[in-house]
């Protein structure tokens, strides 16, 4: 624990790692079970870019495990410090609104990781799995996690209860991620539907994230990396600019 | 050498609510400084503002001559503050937030200074246990501990003693008092005025916003309140007497300022054929202070 933010992001981390069923375990469990219903349904019936369906669907999965969970661990944790108080043990010590934003949105990235890694080790047995070109994984996860975290510690500084906490995730984070080829390729959908779906960042996340695995995806990955660069640093600079003014947390 | 702290025309508006208004304060290094007011006085928005929690409208604020906006870092460092609301992280066990609190101020390796305020603080035996396992007066003392922890020349506590049992008030105090001693600057808001009284060298009492007293604690009891002759008698109280007096549940109060005005006072009595019963002299007394210069008086009645 050298600094500040060194020792906020062993914080943030160590806060999940407790309550490691609630925070790794059950989001493993929920992924594990929309794999087993849907390559149930649809294994056999389906194939995506050719690639057989569980195969198509695990990497969605993962990566939508990696995204929902970097924007709950910054959103809840912020919210919860808020509510009972203790958020002043931060604002306390000279830690700088730059790395109160690195350690929330590095916590979140990990806890995403942690619960992604989970996932793919929880379904890895149910369909051989292709590493095509590994570095777009790596890449679109970590930008992908950084973002969503980034989107959880301007919700949770927003909101100041935990129904608005609440509204924000299920009408705003789960429709981006559920809407965005997680479960199928956008190129099945309608014209219109597909038009709508090229406005989700949340596709081009899950596309290059994808990418990686079988070298196919509906866009090009360096498309979808400039709109998730794109995403990353508006999200940054908004959520630096809120932090430097202290919105909410610095009366 | 710098003030420990200074606050130069510090103004804070929450809506249409003026929380401070103009607000100049200076406090020397290792005072044992009192800051009292009713709630709402704006005690809790001076500290915050000073804590970087709150941001001024107007005015400057700094700690050991370092700014709280323009050199937070240094002027966080400088300070350590309990807060008033009894807040904890309930995650972690005691050592863990002390350990993590450290680490905030960039302090790596504190266990034995972590060890010396747990033994201060009677915590040793819960250090240990998780936040959420500890009574209210426990997490209290944490809190108190998790002020301290980058050994901060100045400490401020905000109410630290409320609803607060004696054991822990006596523990607390003694610890404060040997910090204090050690040199380290004290600024302490508290409701107990006895406990104010002393405790602070010099006092600071706030209303709506303003300073309206500051003085040291000495010359603020002599100004604002005086002795009292208190006793319960039998008989008619002479006339010229009952004037200066006040009488509550069987008690006659006759303020006086020196000792020598009390022999004549009792002789007067006993010539009017007042027989005495009980008897007993008050000192002059901060709460009487506080009820005076709140509702705006400026000297101690004259006799």
């Amino acid at each position: 624990m050298g600094n500040g933010f060194s020792t906020l992001l062993y914080k943030e981390v160590l806060r999940f790692w407790k309550v490691g069923s609630q925070t790794v375990a059950a989001p493993v469990l929920t992924s594990l079970l929309y794999l087993l219903i849907f390559s149930h349904v649809l294994e056999g019936h389906v194939k995506v870019h050719g690639i057989a369906y569980t195969a198509f669907l695990i990497p969605g999965l993962v990566m939508m495990s990696v995204l929902q969970n970097a924007f709950a661990n910054s959103s809840s944790s912020l919210i919860q410090s808020k509510v009972t108080g203790n958020i002043v043990f931060v604002l306390l010590p000279p830690i700088s609104y730059l790395e109160f934003f690195l350690a929330y949105v590095l916590a979140s990235v990990v806890r995403g990781f942690v619960v992604g890694a989970g996932v793919l080790l929880a379904t890895f047995w149910f369909s051989p799995l292709t590493f095509a070109e590994p570095l777009w994984i790596l890449v679109f996860a970590l930008m992908g996690g950084a973002i969503l975290g980034s989107l959880g510690v301007i919700a949770g500084i927003w909101a100041d209860k935990f129904d608005q906490l609440a509204a924000f995730q299920n009408f705003l984070i789960m429709p981006l991620t559920f809407l965005s080829g997680v479960f199928y390729s956008i190129n099945s959908l309608p014209p219109f539907w597909q038009q709508v779906s090229h406005w989700n960042p949340v596709f081009y996340m899950i596309d290059g994230f994808r990418h990686g695995f079988f070298g196919v995806s509906d866009a090009s990955p360096w498309l979808s990396l400039a709109v998730v660069g794109v995403c990353l640093a508006v999200l940054t600079i908004f959520t630096l600019n809120l932090l430097k003014r202290g919105y909410k947390l610095r009366a | 050498m710098s003030a420990a702290i200074r606050i130069q025309q510090v103004s804070k508006c929450f809506g249409d609510v003026r929380a401070l208004d103009g607000v100049d304060l200076e406090v020397q290094q290792g005072e044992f400084f009192g800051l009292l007011g009713p709630n709402g006085a704006g005690k809790t928005t001076l500290i915050s503002a000073l804590a970087g929690l709150v941001r001024a409208d107007a005015g400057s604020l700094s700690v050991m001559g370092h700014d709280v906006q323009s050199d937070y870092r240094a002027a966080r460092r400088h300070l350590g503050v309990v807060p008033q609301e009894l807040v904890f992280d309930p995650f972690f066990t005691v050592r863990e937030s002390l350990k993590i609190q450290s680490g905030y101020f960039g302090i790596g390796g504190n266990d034995a200074w972590i060890d010396e305020i747990l033994e201060n603080l009677g915590l040793t035996s819960k250090a240990n246990a998780n936040m959420r396992m500890l009574s209210g007066g426990m997490k209290r003392r944490v809190l108190v501990a998790q002020a301290l922890v980058h050994r901060p020349p100045v400490i401020v506590l905000d109410e630290p003693t409320a609803g607060v049992d004696v054991e822990l008030r006596q523990t607390l105090w003694a610890f404060i008092r040997r910090l204090n001693e050690a040199g380290h600057t004290i600024v302490l808001t508290t409701h107990y005025l006895e406990e104010a009284e002393s405790l602070c060298g010099r006092i600071a009492m706030l209303q709506s916003g303003r300073v309206v007293a500051l003085d040291t604690t000495a010359r603020l009891l002599r100004r604002f309140s005086t002795h009292t002759l208190r006793l319960r008698s039998h008989g008619e109280m002479p006339v010229d007497l009952v004037r200066g007096a006040a009488q509550s549940g069987g008690w006659w109060s006759f303020p006086f300022d020196a000792f020598d005005e009390v022999e004549p006072l009792l002789a007067r009595i006993r010539a009017a054929g007042c027989r005495i019963d009980d008897l007993e002299i008050g000192k002059p007394d901060l709460e009487e202070v506080f009820i005076r210069v709140m509702q705006g008086q400026t000297e101690a009645p004259v006799n």
